[in-house]
């Protein structure tokens, strides 16, 4: 069944608390992954990996770049997901 | 129909010896500010390198072959007259008729030893590796020296801030001689052409003769898809050179990844669950990328400091421009 947009969040705080160590609770839609969470480009690279495998959804490297804030991310999995 | 007699080649395949050389020049970050607008902070924290060495005039792709050759050679305990196969692996030699393993045999004073080059990027050693152990085992040569030479340094375009710093040259080398038992696992290899042009050469070199560019050609790549690559793909390709030597990751000492960037290895062997026992090459900090040098040189290192010794299990696996990969499992010399 697929992810709901508040699932997906906080699929993603664990996902970036995991890499990045970032507080889970600081993981929001409005949060830039590079300005807010301190995810640099090869982090987010892990990131999007492992977001791929846990809400089954394939993010090309080319889409990755346009992924800039949490709620991007999010919109991006509940648009693709399988 | 005539029979022909097949020649004969040793039982097993194994690296009995390893030498590596370093330019004597060493370059610290402060160095690669000068032309890029970074910070020494922002380069360790996304390659782990602190500094890298750049060859000099008189540091050849030839002359430090030769160097690592010849500790390579003594290392094996033989001589160079037995050498009968010089494979070098190259992407930064800029003279390419004749092939420079040519000119590196008759300076190590080999008996007229077979010597070509080949081109595999940052795989080059694994490729030759492979290429050494069907020689040694199908009797073509006794012991074959394999080397892997850049001079990367030529190659970088130092305004370019994603690249500026991970470059390095050197060589290393090792020799790989007959055994009783297997020393050189089956290897796992391949090419993703779909994917060359995620790392590469900027332009040819035509094209800068003909003044088409102004900029000497360079190595360019991009980083995140390099990254996701070298990464995921290629620990399943080093999960599966471990299956195919059949063991597990709790058998092997030590990993020696291509020193491309210490987040790559970093992230690998965290996909890989690789267990703490396991020693992990690091050499990128002080050595930079130098492609197809890069695991033999950290080879050397981890046996020269300690950190692994003669007889561990090691998983190799190079990755690079092509895109092509090869891993293998060996027993250290």
């Amino acid at each position: 069944m697929a992810a709901t947009q508040e699932e997906i969040v906080a699929g993603l705080a664990e996902i970036v608390n995991e890499i990045a160590g970032i507080p889970v609770e600081d993981v929001e839609l409005d949060k830039s992954f590079t300005d807010d969470l301190d995810v640099d480009s090869l982090s987010m690279v892990e990131v999007v990996v492992a977001a791929e495998e846990r809400f089954d959804v394939k993010i090309p490297d080319d889409d990755v770049k346009d992924l800039k804030t949490v709620g991007d991310a999010t919109n991006y999995i509940l648009k693709n997901q399988g | 129909m005539s029979k022909i007699k097949p020649s004969k080649g040793a039982p097993y395949a194994r690296i009995l010896g390893v030498g590596g050389y370093r330019p004597t020049r060493v370059v610290p970050n402060e160095v690669i500010l000068e032309t890029i607008d970074s910070s020494d902070e922002w380069i360790r924290s996304r390659s782990g390198i602190e500094t890298r060495h750049w060859a000099n005039d008189e540091e050849t792709v030839a002359a430090m072959s030769v160097e690592a050759s010849g500790k390579a050679i003594a290392d094996a305990g033989i001589t160079a007259q037995q050498i009968g196969a010089v494979v070098v692996s190259t992407v930064s030699h800029f003279k390419q008729t004749p092939a420079v393993a040519t000119e590196i045999a008759d300076k190590l004073g080999t008996n007229k030893a077979a010597a070509f080059d080949i081109s595999a990027g940052c795989a080059g050693f694994g490729y030759g590796l492979t290429l050494a152990k069907g020689m040694v085992v199908e009797g073509s040569a006794e012991y074959v020296l394999v080397i892997g030479v850049e001079r990367l340094s030529d190659l970088t375009d130092l305004e370019d801030r994603a690249t500026a710093f991970l470059f390095g040259d050197g060589a290393g080398a090792v020799v790989v001689g007959p055994s009783k038992e297997p020393g050189i696992g089956p290897t796992v290899w391949g090419s993703e052409g779909d994917k060359s042009e995620t790392i590469k050469q900027t332009v040819p070199w035509t094209d800068y003769r003909d003044g088409e560019v102004a900029k000497f050609p360079a190595i360019t790549q991009e980083g995140q898809a390099v990254f996701r690559w070298a990464v995921f793909e290629m620990a399943k390709v080093a999960k599966e050179a471990l299956d195919a030597a059949g063991l597990t990751s709790a058998e092997l000492d030590v990993f020696i990844p291509h020193q491309a960037n210490e987040r790559i290895i970093d992230s690998m062997v965290k996909t890989l669950k690789l267990p703490e026992s396991v020693t992990v090459a690091r050499d990128v900090r002080t050595t930079g990328n130098t492609s197809a040098a890069s695991i033999p040189l950290a080879m050397e290192r981890l046996l020269a400091t300690g950190e692994a010794k003669s007889g561990d299990t090691a998983l190799v696996i190079g990755f690079g421009a092509g895109l092509v990969y090869a891993a293998t499992v060996v027993t250290l010399p």
